[in-house]
């Protein structure tokens, strides 16, 4: 009970101090408007909605959590407030679980955002919420492991920022959202399998533009591995890393 | 009852040795004192029995709560109040409070009740509401304070809790440190400042290198310094050849001349001042001020460390008187 005390007030603290603030929210808004602005230019005006969806959904959440987790964590260990939580009679892995929460329910909010602004557009009854959920919950939690990841590696927060890019901006052109996989050069492709946002990906086309190519079973496994083994490994470096 | 017990600790990062042996206890409700320059390893040990730094070797157990195992458990019962607050700079004084309450899972009502007492407590009242990055360096430093006993623990680590502040926060910081002395706590001080290991602590142990050279009491750190009697006149000047007509005059008592009208006496009887007056009478010079001098922590730390003493001083700025 006591742990929880301190699991919800870490979660708070972080929504309330960084993931609520007006920047972050209009950060949710505008990012995949722009995308879906691009996008719409680039097709000349005849876009459409459904099958821009899952990748503006993808392409939110991604941004959103690794550089949000990266960045806050690289900030707190900076001015030392994240050494109060390591001295607090928490366990180590619900004090991270705590800290990463906040970035995944900022993911999953933010992958939500282009649903209610395509809800304007065009209807979405049709589709199969409960799995899209669990599936963003998947994608936002592989982000942000990545984000602590980065965290853990970085000791700036300038360094978070640019090395989360090293993993993103690949990331978008390899997963298959807009070049599909089958299209990619034959050396690039094995990459692709490697990315967790490729799975994610797919779910999401399969479950909202049906053009998926993969089982969502198996992807579904293959997303919740990635999950653990991300968690885990960063789990690892924290121990390694931060109490030396 | 030993509350805190270390030994042998050894703290190691690649081929440098921060923290070499070090053995000491901690009596429960006494203040004990870990003195030394910058880069001793008071940090480092801290950080050891405080879960922030892993032990290479050696052992270290709090209330018979042994490391690593006993760890999160013996975090309950440990305050700890690192050199530089690591409060979060964007909530106010009352919610950093609350929060670092929460972290040790009291509740929402009790954490309040809590909070706003020990604003009270540290005059902090007023500024409550206001976020922490608005707090002067003295008051960020009093409500780190207040952060690290709100839990009540019984065990409070103070990492150089007045370096870098003014004096008079510094003068409110160590009565605050007096009184939760009063109230029971035992408090482990890491201190560059001598004078302020004397005022506070009931057992000091000098930290160098990563070691303990020297650790008792303060009678017990005393005694090495002991010289016999000293008394010190202040004259109206002191000319060159002054200490050898001293010596003419009173060959039992060795001389030493400080400045050019201060002159120290040494002796390992009494001195009797009654002759020094007429001799210095007849000399035609005026006794100003005739002192017993009794030695100081000071002088046991540079006896003992051989540490030059102006250049630890210089390390950080603030915080005496």
């Amino acid at each position: 009970m006591k742990s929880w005390i301190a699991f919800w007030n870490i979660l708070k603290k972080d929504m309330r101090t960084y993931y609520l603030k007006p920047p972050n929210i209009s950060w949710g808004i505008i990012f995949p408007v722009a995308w879906t602005l691009m996008l719409f230019v680039k097709s000349g005006g005849s876009v459409n909605i459904i099958s821009l969806l899952p990748g503006v959904m993808c392409l939110s959440i991604l941004f959103g959590t690794t550089s949000m987790l990266a960045v806050t964590i690289t900030f707190e260990r900076r001015n030392r407030s994240f050494e109060r939580l390591l001295i607090a009679p928490v366990d180590l892995n619900l004090l991270i679980f705590a800290k990463t929460s906040g970035a995944i329910l900022f993911g999953i909010v933010n992958a939500f955002f282009p649903v209610v602004m395509a809800l304007f557009l065009t209807p979405l009854f049709d589709i199969a919420w409960f799995p899209v959920l669990a599936d963003v919950f998947l994608i936002s939690a592989t982000s942000t492991f990545m984000g602590l990841f980065i965290a853990v590696s970085v000791s700036e927060v300038f360094e978070a920022q640019t090395f989360s890019n090293f993993f993103r901006f690949p990331m978008i052109f390899l997963c298959g959202l807009f070049i599909p996989i089958q299209d990619l050069p034959g050396f690039l492709k094995p990459l692709s399998y490697i990315l967790p946002l490729t799975y994610g990906a797919d779910i999401l086309k399969s479950l909202i533009s049906r053009d998926g190519h993969m089982g969502i079973a198996a992807s579904f496994l293959i997303l919740l591995v990635f999950c653990l083994v991300l968690f885990w490994f960063s789990m690892r470096n924290v121990k390694r890393k931060w109490i030396v | 009852m030993n509350i805190v017990e270390v030994n042998d600790l050894v703290k190691r990062y690649d081929s440098f040795t921060a923290v070499d042996g070090v053995t000491f206890h901690l009596t429960e409700g006494e203040i004990f004192g870990l003195l030394g320059p910058n880069g001793a390893g008071k940090t480092t040990t801290i950080n050891m029995l405080t879960g922030l730094a892993r032990i290479t070797s050696g052992s270290a157990s709090v209330a018979g709560l042994t490391y690593p195992g006993g760890l999160k458990k013996a975090q309950r019962l440990i305050g700890i109040v690192p050199d530089e607050s690591n409060l979060y700079e964007e909530l106010d004084g009352f919610e950093n409070l609350c929060f670092c309450a929460a972290l040790y899972g009291i509740s929402r009502k009790e954490r309040e009740t809590k909070a706003r007492e020990l604003l009270e407590q540290f005059n902090l009242t007023e500024a409550g509401e206001r976020p922490f990055k608005a707090y002067s360096k003295g008051m960020k430093r009093k409500l780190t304070i207040a952060a690290g006993i709100i839990h009540d623990p019984r065990i409070l680590f103070l990492d150089e809790p007045t370096t870098g502040i003014d004096v008079s926060s510094a003068r409110q910081i160590r009565a605050l440190i007096q009184e939760l002395h009063r109230q029971g706590k035992t408090i482990l001080l890491t201190t560059h400042y001598i004078e302020e290991a004397e005022r506070l602590c009931q057992r000091i142990a000098f930290l160098v290198q990563g070691k303990i050279v020297r650790l008792g009491t303060l009678p017990d750190l005393m005694e090495e310094v002991q010289q016999g009697n000293v008394v010190q006149f202040t004259l109206s000047k002191a000319t060159p050849d002054l200490a050898e007509k001293i010596f003419g005059a009173f060959p039992e008592i060795q001389t030493e001349t400080i400045n050019t009208n201060t002159i120290r006496f040494f002796s390992a009887t009494p001195i009797n001042i009654a002759p020094l007056t007429r001799f210095f009478d007849e000399l035609g010079l005026s006794i100003f001020e005739a002192k017993r001098i009794h030695p100081s922590l000071e002088d046991v730390f540079v006896k003992v460390t051989k540490v030059v003493l102006n250049q630890m001083k210089q390390e950080k700025g603030g915080g005496k008187g």
